[in-house]
Formats: structure tokens, C-alpha cells, sequence
């Protein structure tokens, strides 16, 4: 019983970690811009299918790919903030929500082009595969590879934002963007690396969830779903937010599958509409 | 109210179908349909400003009511469309004493939610809802002595109809001083309650009639189509019904309908591509429309059909 | 703690005016009184009536109005739509939603006659007005209410002097039955019309009194050291 709880505990919080990288990005850009960018999971994407590419045509190793997946995305980030999304900041929310649906159903039709619409597979390194025993129980190598992870990008990511002068403009921003301004704090600059770093590690959370989710065209749409469950309870802007929210929506998703698989979904949606409407702002929000 | 006259033309021209393409009458069918579950979406959107992502949720529950009913021996049509009717508008009426408490991203996740727990639930259900098959297994033979039959006549006569029907009333309140309240909560909600609005209580009431409408739309479908499928209480369904209003044009009253012409038509010639090709050229209409032509189509021929003062 | 140890009266006919450095909590008090914050102590009364606990729109039909300090209008209606609306919510006729608004003929006469006499164009959108006639629709929307407490929340700020004339008038023409209580800057506009004056620094009120008594205040000339007009 204990131990079904411990493995329970242990898979959810792996999941959270996936979806907190996939979700981190876009809490931070929509708590700084409010910008509305559904497209973030396509984001996700690009660096699954550099991971599926690297590996499949050129032979890299796993690990290898990782940087590559941030990178890439990363890239495409700031190649689409620089041409479509600035012109839109001022825009309403529901034409940004418009614009960035259009452009994930573009990129699933260009990812079926290029990569068929059936679901890839990577074969990750043997030391990842399997699983270790402790304290008399099995724990997936990969889902501990998931977790130390997850744990790393925190660290790393709230030292740039408690240590750094980089941080703390962006911390400005998210609190008062035209007080920031005031205040000479380049905001769009900032806003620009931070869009890049945000969807840097969604592609290296997409480039992850390949061995435990899967990957094909619609993951942008199908995990979307999941990824605004974790901003809007989170808070936006909330690094800490959107941890607590991801490790919480996991672990309900993988307690739900396991302790009332009838309920399917229903778990995770229920705990959505109480969490919002216990803290409209999210967990971690402003106001 | 004056009809203009591109409106008496337009209203005229949706019976060309029963002449020009009597082939299509069925097609026809599901856009009179999918049109008057957008009109649904303009009340509390193009007119109350609330952002829905749920709104599949109201016309999901009259498609089952209606269906349900007819599963269980009720077949006749019109006094089911009243019961769906009267089904939708009880669940919107209950959600929206929550849902009007919030704003912004928390309101949107909030609609979204209902809708999604609505859709697991009746996966869940199957015993009564057939889960994921859907409601099969019985037959709506006939509306008012017309035969429900492959020609579809009868079924573009009832959707139409219907649509008709729905539009004078919306039509009605658009142009009255509910639906002047309803624009200026859309306008400025923080301005209402310091000229006496009742805010709330104004929105529990365009949420519920917007309910009660969806869950028409989805009850003429179950009657025309004798299947419910699971597909009506979908996230997918709640998010096509809004691209529709948005390419037609929200808050302009028809915009949900030449939406849905455009939408289901683009569909139907489309259809026979691959499903890629259909998400790359609806992906790019949406860009499209939101750099060129941010209030849809109808916002760009606005001389045309000025907002109705 | 924004404001505190707040005991205010304004008897019928009066004309306030609350001053302060920023900051103060002058805005705050007006969204206390209007409904817009809960207090965490104390008690309001209008009219003898207590209304502690009512939510803003109760007490706007209880006739107390406030305008805001940054226009909060309805941009894409036109201002005789606007103050239609405002009107046709007072007459409880705003959830009417059979009948066609032209039906409603006293509610938009009403309207148009409030726009008369601030000498505001009634057809154009409310976006379209230059900045000071949108200052005036602000108080013709409280207007519109009939109240008997009207709250005026920097009325004249940023408009421009050439058109803060028409303002001034809307503002001398109102009723002396109405009792106001305005936040003003602007020392020219409070010492024209506020028959009394009540100064709040640090969120409580330092003083309050008639005009030449606070003009020669000490402790006030200290909170607006260098603010010449108050020395005169």
C-alpha cells in the first residue's frame, strides 16, 4: 500500500517535472508581456523532432541532443517573437490566443509533412533505461534522469532570477513593466531572452517527454492543455508557481490513472476548477 | 427594428439550397446548425465580452437530452428541443453563478474546465451516454409530419427554421436595453457597477439564455442526424465554434453565421485532402485574420453592415 | 494601512474638497465610501441609512456617484448610448430585453438632456471625444443616477486650460441640493468652489476646515511646502 503510494508519488512528481519545463517558459513571458502564446508547445516540439533528427539521421547520442533541442527552440522563439509577436503585445487577449492557435496548426501541418503523423520513438542510452532499487522499491532510471532534471533547471533558474542583474530586471518587469521602463530597464530586450530561454526549455522538456509521452504532430495541441492547467493555477510569472502547480497537476494526473482510472481526466480538470477558484490569481499569482 | 435590405436578401438566399443544391441539403443541415450555436457564442462574447472556451459544454448536453429522449421512446422532435432547451439552460444558468466571480485567464480556464469535466463525465458515463461511442440506436422518424430522410429536406427546413427563429430573438435582444447593458460590461466592466449595474446578475442571464441557445443548436443536430457522439461536448468543438465567430466577426450579430458558411463549406471542399492540409490553410486564415483583419470578415465590409446603434 | 482613523460628514449641499500629496489616500477613502474596498473597521452612512455592507452598484441606487481619476468609459458606444445606459439602469428598465431601445424615449430624451447641458455631442463614440469632453461624460454618467452624494475624483486632471472653462461651468451649474465632495490638485479649482476643505496626509486626515483657516494652517503649508498659491 505504502509502496504504491511512494511509486505513485514518485511517477506524478517525474510527469510534474516534464510539465514544468514544458509550462515554465510561458507562465514567466505571460506574467512579464501578458502575451497570450498558445503556440508554446510548438515550441516543445521543435526540440523533440531535432532530438528525433539528431539521433535518427546523424547518429547522436541522447544526451548529446539535449542542448541542441534548447537551442533550437530557443531559436525559433526569438525568430517568431522578432516577426509576428511583437506587432500584437497591445492586442487583446483573444487575438493573441487566435494568432498563436493558427500558428500551432500550421506547424502540425508542417510537422505531418515532414515527419509523418505517426508517433516517434528514440531509443535513449542503456544507463537510462531500466530501473533502480532502493529501499525495497523500483524506481524508472528515466523518471529519476527526469527528476534531477527538473530539479536542476529550478536551481539554475531561480539563481538567474534571485542573483542576477539579468534576474532582476526580468523580476522588475513581471511586477510593473512601466515602472521598469521608467526606470531605464530595457524591457523588451529582456522580454526577448526570456522568451528564448522560456521556449529553450520547453523544446528540452518536448526533447524529454519523447520516451515517457511520445511525440507526434498534435502533442502541441493535446499538451497544451495541460501546460495552461499549470500557469493558471501556478500564477503567472511564477517561477516557484509553476513548479508547485506542475508537481500537484502530476501527481493528481498519475494518482487519478492509478486510484480511479474511471474517473480518466476528470481528476485533474476537478482539481483545476477548485484550485482556480480557491486562487483565481493561481497558487503563486499577483493580486 | 428596420430590416436592411442586404438582410431580406441574405434570408432569402438561405432557401436557395432547397433549389440550387439539393444535393447538399444535408450539409446545408449541419451549417444552419453550426451557425446558430456561433450566434450562441456572439451573446456572450461579441456582446458581453466573456471568453469562452467551454461553450461546447451547453450544446453537448442538448444534443444528449434530446437524444436520450428519443432513445427512450420520446421522438418527437419539437417538445424534445424544448426539454434540451430547458436541460442547457439549467446547467448554464447553475455554471454561471461561478463563472461570472472571475476575469481574465482564470475565467477563461474556468469555462474551459466546466467543459472538459463535462465531456470526461459523460466518457465516463457510458451507461447512460453510451461513452465514447456516443448515443446510438435510435431514430427520430419525422418533425411536424415531414420524414427525416436522405434528401434532407425536411432537416434543412427544421435547421433553418430553428435558426431563424433564434436569430429574431436574438436579434431582439441586441437591439434592446439588455443588450446595451450587455455591451457597455463588455466595454468597460469596471464602469458598470458605478452606474448601478448589476453586473452579475446582467451576465447569469446572457450566460443562460447563450446556454439555452447552444443546447437548441445541439438538440436540431441530434434530430436530424438520430446520433449523439461524444465529439458535441468536446474541447475541439468549443474551440472551432470560436474561430467560426471570429473569422465571421464577433458582436456583429451575423458574424457566426457567415462563419459558419465560409468554415463548414472550406471544410467540406477540403475534406477530401489530407487532414494536413486542412489544419495548414485554417492555421493560416486565423494569422491572417488577426494581422489583416482583426474583426473578421464582417468587421472588414463594416460600411456595409454598420453596428446597430 | 492606506488610510485610517477616517471620521468624515458631509451635510447635504456641501461642497468638499479633499487635498493631499500623493499618496495620501484621498482615492482610497472614495473607493471605500463607494463600495470598491471593504473596510477591515468603521461604518458609512448615507442618509442616515447605514450601507457598510453594500456592494457599489446598492449603493449608486441609494444616490451615492463617484467619477474616476482616469476616464473609465465606454470607448465604442456613443456618449448618449452611455448615458442612456446609465439612465435606463436607474429606472431598473436595463433588464428589459424584449423591447427595442428606440421604445425607451424618456430614457433617451433624459440622456440627451444631460448631454445638453454639458455641452457634450451626443452621436460620436465615446473614443472619438477630445479628452476634456470625456471628463465631462464622466460626471454626466454620474449624473445620470440622480444622486444625491456625488464623488468627483480629480475632475480636471489633464485637461488642458482651454478647455477646462466648459468644465468649470458643469461644475458651478451643478445642483445645490447635490453634496460633492471632489479630490483636486489643482489649488485654483479648490479655492473656487469648496465651501470646505479636508487635508489627509499618511492616509488620516491632518485637518479639515473653511478655506482661509486651512490657507493659513501651519502644519498644511509644511505638507505643501513650496506650493505658493497656499501662502496667498
Amino acid at each position: 500500500m505504502l509502496s504504491s503510494l511512494a511509486g505513485v508519488l514518485f511517477d506524478g512528481f517525474a510527469y510534474g517535472m516534464l510539465l514544468f519545463l514544458l509550462s515554465v517558459g510561458l507562465s514567466v513571458t505571460l506574467g512579464m508581456m501578458n502575451f497570450v502564446n498558445l503556440a508554446h508547445c510548438s515550441f516543445a516540439m521543435v526540440g523533440g523532432y531535432a532530438t528525433v533528427s539528431l539521433m535518427g539521421k546523424l547518429g547522436w547520442p541522447f544526451l548529446a541532443t539535449l542542448p541542441m533541442a534548447f537551442l533550437a527552440a530557443g531559436l525559433v522563439s526569438i525568430l517568431l517573437e522578432r516577426t509576428l509577436y511583437r506587432k500584437l503585445y497591445r492586442a487583446t487577449d483573444l487575438d493573441q490566443c487566435l494568432l498563436t492557435i493558427g500558428i500551432v496548426f500550421i506547424s502540425i501541418a508542417a510537422y505531418a509533412w515532414f515527419y509523418t503523423t505517426e508517433q516517434q520513438s528514440i531509443q535513449v542510452p542503456e544507463y537510462l533505461q531500466g530501473s533502480v532499487q532502493a529501499m525495497g522499491m523500483t524506481f524508472a532510471a528515466y523518471r529519476i534522469f527526469l527528476i534531477m532534471t527538473g530539479l536542476v533547471v529550478l536551481g539554475l533558474l531561480v539563481f538567474l532570477v534571485e542573483r542576477t542583474r539579468f534576474g532582476a530586471q526580468v523580476r522588475a518587469a513581471v511586477d510593473n513593466q512601466r515602472m521598469a521602463r521608467g526606470l531605464g530597464i530595457d524591457v523588451d530586450r529582456a522580454f526577448m531572452f526570456t522568451f528564448a530561454l522560456g521556449g529553450g526549455l520547453a523544446g528540452l522538456g518536448g526533447a524529454l517527454s519523447i520516451q515517457m509521452v511520445g511525440l507526434d504532430p498534435t502533442f502541441a495541441l493535446s499538451y497544451l492543455v495541460y501546460v495552461l492547467i499549470v500557469v493558471a493555477v501556478g500564477g503567472l510569472g511564477s517561477i516557484g508557481g509553476s513548479f508547485a502547480a506542475a508537481s500537484v497537476l502530476g501527481i493528481s494526473d498519475m494518482a487519478g490513472k492509478y486510484y480511479f482510472p474511471w474517473l480518466g481526466a476528470f481528476l485533474i480538470y476537478l482539481v483545476m476548477v477548485a484550485l482556480l477558484m480557491w486562487r483565481p490569481a493561481g497558487l503563486f499569482g499577483k493580486r | 427594428m428596420r430590416w436592411h435590405p442586404l438582410e431580406i436578401v441574405f434570408w432569402l438566399c438561405t432557401l436557395l439550397p432547397f433549389v440550387v443544391t439539393p444535393n447538399y441539403l444535408s450539409l446545408a443541415s449541419q451549417i444552419a446548425i453550426t451557425a446558430l450555436f456561433a450566434l450562441s457564442l456572439d451573446l456572450i462574447l461579441g456582446y458581453a465580452g466573456i471568453v469562452s472556451l467551454g461553450h461546447a459544454a451547453f450544446f453537448g448536453v442538448g444534443a444528449y437530452t434530446a437524444g436520450l429522449l428519443a432513445k427512450h421512446y420520446w421522438s418527437e422532435p419539437l417538445t424534445g428541443l424544448v426539454l434540451a432547451a430547458l436541460a442547457a439552460g439549467l446547467v448554464g444558468y447553475a455554471t454561471s453563478h461561478i463563472i461570472v466571480r472571475f476575469r481574465h485567464l482564470a475565467l477563461i480556464m474556468l469555462t474551459m474546465g466546466f467543459g472538459l469535466l463535462l465531456h470526461e463525465a459523460a466518457n465516463s458515463a457510458s451507461g447512460l451516454t453510451g461513452g465514447a461511442d456516443g448515443l446510438q440506436g435510435f431514430k427520430v422518424p419525422a418533425v411536424l409530419g415531414f420524414r427525416f430522410d436522405m434528401f434532407g429536406r425536411a432537416a434543412y427546413a427544421y435547421s433553418l427554421l430553428i435558426l431563424f427563429a433564434c436569430f429574431l430573438v436574438a436579434r431582439r435582444i441586441v437591439n434592446s436595453p439588455f443588450g446595451l447593458a450587455l455591451r457597455g460590461i463588455r466595454e468597460n466592466a469596471l464602469r458598470m457597477p458605478a452606474i448601478g449595474a448589476p453586473s452579475r446578475a446582467h451576465l447569469r442571464k446572457a450566460y443562460t439564455i447563450a446556454a439555452v441557445m447552444a443546447g437548441i443548436a445541439g438538440a436540431v443536430l441530434t434530430h436530424t442526424t438520430s446520433t449523439v457522439s461524444l465529439e458535441t461536448l468536446s474541447f475541439g468543438r468549443s474551440a472551432d465554434v470560436l474561430v467560426i465567430l471570429i473569422l465571421g466577426g464577433a458582436g456583429r450579430l451575423y458574424g457566426g453565421i457567415i462563419g459558419a458558411i465560409i468554415y463548414m463549406v472550406a471544410r467540406d471542399q477540403f475534406s477530401g485532402l489530407n487532414p494536413q492540409y486542412w489544419y495548414f490553410w485554417i492555421g493560416l486564415l486565423l494569422v491572417t485574420v488577426v494581422m489583416f483583419l482583426p474583426n473578421g470578415i464582417l468587421g472588414g465590409f463594416a460600411r456595409f453592415f454598420p453596428r446597430k446603434t | 494601512m492606506v488610510a485610517q482613523d477616517i471620521a468624515l460628514e458631509l451635510p447635504r449641499g456641501a461642497r468638499h474638497a479633499l487635498i493631499g500629496p500623493n499618496g495620501a489616500g484621498k482615492t482610497t477613502l472614495m473607493n471605500l465610501m463607494t463600495g470598491m474596498l471593504a473596510p477591515d473597521s468603521g461604518r458609512i452612512f448615507l442618509d442616515g441609512a447605514e450601507i457598510t455592507r453594500d456592494k457599489p452598484h446598492d449603493r449608486v441606487k441609494k444616490g451615492l456617484a463617484r467619477t474616476f481619476q482616469i476616464n473609465t468609459l465606454f470607448p465604442q458606444l456613443s456618449a448618449l448610448e452611455s448615458v442612456a445606459l446609465a439612465v435606463l439602469e436607474r429606472e431598473g428598465n436595463a433588464h428589459n430585453w424584449w423591447r427595442g431601445l428606440p421604445r425607451f424615449g424618456g430614457a433617451i430624451h433624459e440622456a440627451q438632456g444631460i448631454l445638453d447641458s454639458l455641452k457634450i455631442p451626443s452621436r460620436k463614440e465615446t473614443r472619438e471625444l477630445p479628452y476634456g469632453q470625456q471628463r465631462l461624460l464622466e460626471i454626466a454618467l454620474a449624473l445620470a443616477t440622480r444622486p444625491k452624494v456625488l464623488l468627483l475624483d480629480e475632475p480636471a486632471a489633464g485637461v488642458p486650460k482651454d478647455e477646462s472653462a466648459a468644465l468649470f461651468d458643469a461644475i458651478d451649474g451643478l445642483s445645490r441640493d447635490l453634496t460633492i465632495l471632489f479630490i483636486e490638485h489643482d489649488m485654483d479649482v479648490v479655492f473656487r468652489f469648496a465651501s470646505r476643505i479636508i487635508v489627509m496626509v499618511g492616509g488620516r486626515i491632518l485637518v479639515q476646515g473653511p478655506p482661509a483657516e486651512i490657507a493659513r494652517d501651519e502644519r498644511v503649508r509644511e505638507v505643501y511646502l513650496g506650493k505658493a498659491r497656499l501662502a496667498a
